[in-house]
């Protein structure tokens, strides 16, 4: 009987990261329909186009490395990144904008580090943060939303396919009139003149806490995540860290409601990314902390970083630098929240150097 | 006594599919006799035993084979009657696969007993007594690790014990041996706990058993209703019966890192080491047989038997029914943390599992894709280690960092790698790991002592060198005193003696040249001296760092010029 020799444990789980990954993709699948009946097929023709991208350019970069591809390409891990990419650029992105996010996001975030795992950036907020500052105009090019036409009849949402794929494939600059408009958290942060309920009549984007339609995706976006929370995929700790730091933070420096008012904490959480972020982005692994206490501190970093430059940075949303700023501090973060080991009466904590 | 106690909850721990039903429906069994025995003189964790017989020696059940070598070390008996056909290495059960000392004993089919010394007064005897009988007896643990059991039951006096922990966790899948075991002797188990209630004197009394053997907890509960001892039915969940765990689910204690239950005033002990413990002192019986659990997909009829050690693997295997094409893994011990071995290794005492899987049972793992730090591992760790980070140092060679992430309080209980999406064999990764470690620790020892030796060494140099020194100051002094007395005694006779004498004397003495033998001798002692110092300098130029002969110089300086001196002061008394 020739039996090879295997080291224990022989029995395994059957947990798979392409099962992780799918996971990931399944509880978007609320947010995305939602965003779909809101905005048309724009989101749709995003996840399509980043992720024939990023595979393209996984796949040719592995053969690159001399990596076998097909294997690497199986785990899921860049139909995530580009689909979160995909979640977070504005739909009827132009193609080219789609590209270059999503070529930087693999070839600068994840494969130049070696590819899955050694990232210490979040690949997909990495791709987001080049484009939103090298492409301003239509990185703020939100499209209206189903139903705005009534209220105000100068806006059209853009709801046909063959509509979307002229704007996401028409050469040239954009029009941007007629089809787009700023968003809640852009028109709170430049309103200095109007109460806010003032600012609701004349903008009737805003809705009632943080713009029709934004809402529901974000509670799209919250219902997937208690999915991957329930499902194990990852644990609280991090979205927990995230919205109750910004919530705190909008709840201190809440402003009434005037012109100078910051917005309410349900303003800030369930207005732009917040949602997306707390559960689909700052829960990738690789980039965040690592311990449970860390995540939480993790995401607490997140959550205040992204208050701070919302109210009183330049960008109106926030959630792609605070990550990316947040992802800096994820291995320090890891040496300071080491938790306490059995039979140790505590634990050993701080960079170890010098001992 | 069955009354509830407090619980505490490990952290982490993992529900693999339990396997378990598939071995207990059979009852506890007996195989037929091998008709050959290999007992390994290392069956335990310590001191290989030394063989008392020769080839050819005609042995009966029970005899003395090979006696034990100090405290850490346990004897090995005959377990039937026969003829030793062979003493030297031989197939034993370890992952290696490599040979081990063991005695081989061709059964006479007769299974006659060697006299028996039964006690059933043991409670008139003292302790010590007891565990010099258990020690006799070849009793190691049966459980896991084989730590020799009287050794451990040697209390410390600095440490008394206060709670005996019975461990019937029985966590792994597939294994059954302490159900049935519990199932089939749960009176003589208690037996047994209760001669360790006499040599160790615990307040109280816990039998640990995982509720997924509810029949091994009503037979104990039904055996223990006179006894102190208290059965607790613990959740079911891997890994609740390593030592560490169990003392914590059931006290909420921890053992100190690095320490042993003994240092919080704990002892553990296995169900089938307290049923041997029984044997031993009770029925006068050594250890030579022991509950085995055969089970897997590849067997017909998974069963437990009661098998006597040094039986082949593969004639247990036969017994329950092995289909040789389905066998792709053989495994000694459980699917978690048993080990693959070759089926002509014997089962020693202890193998509780012997675990033949198909393929389908136990495939092979996929390819293991890079961490990707999920941290479900660090979730599954009942010593809260962070395995994803060990993973990552150990990647790394970053020694100093595993240790400060606590590797060595890894019990390699498989959760983590178990749990792992990426499929990453992270229990390989540490265990190479700790003998990198291991290995530099005793490169660094070795170098320590050289170091020290060395240091040793230069030191007794330099003492011989400066007593060499004394001595030689100290016959100067005797040759300066001596002469000193010839000189006052020279000149006496000098002012008695007539001029002319004196005057001759000198004559002859520029004429011939010639020294008295005083002189002879002072010029000798220069020329030594100049000698030493020459060679001493001429050693120096060779060795410029040498402190000890920078040393010597000035001193054999000073030996030459007295020596010098008191030539000179001979002649020219002599001259003058």
């Amino acid at each position: 009987m020739a039996i090879a020799p295997i080291s224990s444990p022989h029995a395994r789980g059957s947990n798979r990261t392409r099962t992780l990954m799918l996971q990931v993709l399944t509880a978007t699948l609320p947010g995305v329909a939602l965003l779909t009946w809101f905005f048309g097929w724009g989101t749709l023709i995003n996840i399509l186009l980043a992720g024939s991208f990023a595979l393209t350019i996984e796949g040719a970069i592995l053969r690159l490395r001399q990596r076998p591809v097909a294997f690497y390409l199986n785990d899921g891990s860049a139909l995530v990144t580009a689909w979160l990419l995909a979640l977070a650029l504005p739909p009827y992105a132009p193609w080219w904008l789609v590209l270059v996010a999503t070529g930087f996001a693999m070839i600068f975030g994840k494969h130049l580090y070696g590819g899955l795992g050694q990232n210490p950036f979040n690949p997909a907020m990495l791709g987001y943060a080049v484009v939103l500052v090298s492409f301003p105009l239509e990185m703020t090019s939100w499209p209206v939303w189903r139903g705005i036409e009534q209220l105000q009849p100068g806006l059209t949402p853009t709801l046909g396919l063959l509509e979307g794929l002229q704007r996401v494939f028409s050469a040239g600059s954009l029009p941007v009139d007629g089809w787009t408009t700023a968003t809640a958290l852009d028109i709170v942060k430049n309103n200095n003149a109007l109460t806010l309920d003032e600012l609701r009549a004349a903008e009737p984007a805003l809705g009632s806490i943080a713009s029709r339609g934004w809402e529901w995706v974000a509670l799209a976006w919250l219902a997937g995540g208690l999915f991957l929370i329930y499902k194990r995929v990852y644990s609280w700790h991090a979205p927990v860290g995230m919205l109750a730091a910004l919530g705190l933070m909008s709840l201190l420096f809440w402003n009434g409601s005037g012109s100078a008012s910051n917005g309410s904490p349900l303003f800030h959480l369930l207005g732009g990314a917040t949602m997306l972020g707390a559960f689909f982005i700052i829960t990738d692994p690789v980039s965040g902390a690592t311990s449970n206490r860390g995540r939480l501190i993790f995401g607490a970093g997140v959550g205040i970083l992204v208050y701070v430059i919302r109210v009183w940075g330049n960008y109106p949303d926030a959630v792609a630098f605070a990550v990316l700023l947040m992802n800096l501090c994820a291995p320090t973060i890891d040496y300071y929240t080491t938790p306490r080991t059995y039979g140790h009466r505590k634990a050993k904590r701080g960079l170890g150097k010098g001992q | 006594m069955s009354a509830q106690i407090r619980l505490w909850d490990i952290h982490g721990g993992i529900h693999p599919a339990e396997n378990k039903s598939q071995s207990t429906t059979r009852g506890l069994e007996q195989v037929p006799l091998p008709r050959q025995l290999v007992l390994p003189l290392l069956q335990h964790i310590g001191n290989h035993a030394e063989p008392v017989v020769q080839v050819g020696d005609r042995v009966l059940k029970g005899q003395l084979l090979a006696s034990a070598q100090g405290q850490f070390s346990c004897p090995v008996h005959a377990p039937t009657s026969g003829v030793i056909s062979a003493i030297g290495p031989a197939p034993y059960p370890h992952v290696s696969g490599l040979a081990e000392p063991a005695i081989t004993l061709d059964n006479d089919g007769e299974d006659r007993w060697t006299p028996l010394d039964p006690m059933a007064d043991y409670q008139s005897v003292e302790p010590l007594e007891l565990l010099e009988r258990i020690a006799a007896a070849g009793i190691s643990g049966l459980g896991g690790a084989g730590f020799p059991t009287a050794r451990k039951l040697l209390s410390r006096p600095e440490h008394p014990i206060h709670t005996l922990i019975i461990n019937g966790a029985e966590c792994e899948p597939y294994i059954t041996a302490d159900d049935m075991c519990m199932r089939h002797h749960a009176a003589r188990i208690i037996a047994g706990i209760e001669v360790l209630m006499h040599i160790l004197k615990p307040a109280r009394i816990l039998i640990g058993i995982e509720d997924n053997k509810p029949e091994a907890i009503s037979a104990m509960r039904d055996a223990a209703q006179q006894c102190a001892a208290q059965v607790v039915a613990i959740p079911t969940k891997y890994p609740s019966g390593g030592e560490k765990q169990l003392i914590q689910i059931l006290t909420g204690e921890e053992i100190p890192s690095g320490g042993l239950p003994a240092d919080i005033g704990m002892l553990c002990q296995n169900i089938a080491t307290v049923l041997a413990i029984h044997d031993a002192v009770l029925l006068g019986k050594p250890l030579i047989s022991r509950i085995v659990t055969l089970t897997g997909a590849a067997l017909d009829r998974p069963t437990n038997v009661e098998a006597l050690i040094g039986t082949p693997i593969r004639e247990l295997l036969a017994f329950a029914g092995l289909q040789p094409a389905r066998l792709h893994r053989l495994v000694l011990g459980g699917p978690m943390m048993g080990y693959t071995v070759a089926a002509y290794a014997p089962i020693i005492k202890t193998s509780n599992c012997l675990l033949a899987a198909t393929l389908d049972e136990l495939p092979p793992p996929p390819p293991a894709l890079p961490c990707i730090r999920c941290g479900l591992c660090a979730e599954a760790c009942p010593a809260q280690l962070l395995p994803q980070q060990l993973h990552w140092f150990a990647l790394g060679k970053d020694y100093p960092q595993l240790q400060r992430q606590n590797l060595f309080d890894c019990i390699e209980c498989g959760a983590c790698a178990y749990v792992c999406p990426s499929s990453i064999p992270l229990v390989q990764y540490f265990r190479a790991g700790k003998s990198e470690i291991r290995a530099l620790e005793r490169q660094h020892t070795r170098a320590e002592q050289s170091r020290q030796r060395f240091e040793q060494r230069q030191e007794r140099l330099q003492r011989e060198a400066e007593q060499r020194e004394r001595d030689r100051q100290e016959r100067a002094e005797k040759a300066a005193r001596a002469k000193a007395a010839r000189e006052a005694k020279a000149a006496e006779d000098r002012a008695a003696a007539p001029a002319e004498a004196s005057d001759l004397a000198r004559v002859q003495a520029g004429k011939a040249n010639t020294l008295s033998p005083e002189q002879k001798q002072l010029k000798i002692a220069a020329a030594t001296a100049r000698m030493a110092l020459k060679k001493a300098q001429k050693q120096l130029a060779a060795n410029p760092d040498n402190t000890d002969l920078q040393a010597q110089i000035p001193a054999l300086e000073q030996a030459l010029a007295e020596a010098e001196q008191a030539f000179e002061q001979a002649t020219s008394q002599e001259g003058s």
